[in-house]
């Protein structure tokens, strides 16, 4: 028994096994935005605190997200958001039990990249046409 | 030590706690919910960032703003608990290390999650803090 211990176990096929495709890096960009999008959440949360706080404090976090690197941030959380958005319902629609072949899933992936892409480049360019930035 | 409980005894209540399609459910509501709730948000944080902060105060002072905000931030508080959830799971196999990252994870979207609503309801109801 002993000897089955310290001998190493076989293991089953992990990420180094498999060539990168579409589906798989679609799901690991799901997780990964997702992630992503928690430190997003606690942004807004110190958004609405810095709002009941009062004017100077306000006027703080607008400094902090209003600098070069706070709109870096938000625009990865902008692409976080809307890839993390096309790939819920992704989700959504394979629990109704639709785009489960093998075509259908990749272009499912490859709609979720483009809208992400489209969509957050839209936002910004409004942002940029109501003179936010 | 010698256990004197019976084989039916020690497998009884071992199974499925019984509450996971509700729970399953609650997810996907929860989910299909954030995606009106947070796109309406983006349109707001565009709507925010034009306005300084009475603007700002009085935008939040609108009940269906207010009432949306609060939804919106308390449902991605839970979701984001949910999905963190899943990572420690999948990723943390020591125990204590497990059961430390949870805890943290609930504290994380717990205290933030209910700040932010209580700001929200406080700005809402007070005017904001002049």
């Amino acid at each position: 028994m002993s000897e089955a211990r310290i001998r190493e176990r076989p293991t089953s096929p992990h990420l180094t096994v498999w060539r990168w495709h579409i589906t798989m890096a679609a799901s690991i960009l799901h997780r990964v935005t997702g992630v992503g999008l928690y430190l997003g959440a606690l942004i807004v949360a110190a958004w609405a605190v810095a709002l009941a706080s009062g004017p100077e404090a306000y006027a703080d976090f607008r400094g902090l997200i209003g600098s070069p690197l706070g709109k870096l941030v938000l625009f990865g959380m902008t692409l976080s958001f809307f890839y993390h958005l096309a790939s819920g319902v992704r989700h959504a629609v394979w629990d109704l039990g639709y785009g489960l072949k093998v075509r259908s899933a990749n272009a499912l992936a490859m709609a979720s990249f483009a809208f992400a892409i489209a969509a957050s480049l839209a936002v910004w360019v409004i942002a940029f046409v109501t003179g936010v930035l | 030590m010698a256990s004197y409980r019976t084989p039916l005894g020690r497998a009884r209540g071992l199974g499925s706690a019984k509450h996971g399609a509700a729970e399953w459910l609650a997810e996907k509501y929860v989910t299909l919910s954030l995606v009106p709730l947070t796109l309406w948000a983006v349109f707001g944080v565009l709507r925010l960032a034009t306005l300084d902060y009475a603007g700002a105060v009085a935008w939040v002072s609108s009940p269906l703003n207010a009432t949306l905000l609060v939804l919106t931030i308390a449902l991605s508080f839970w979701h984001m608990h949910r999905g963190m959830r899943v990572v420690v799971e999948d990723y943390i196999h020591k125990k204590n290390s497990k059961l430390a990252l949870l805890l943290l994870n609930f504290i994380v979207c717990g205290l933030p999650g209910a700040l932010a609503v209580f700001s929200i309801l406080k700005v809402a109801f007070g005017g904001g803090a002049y």
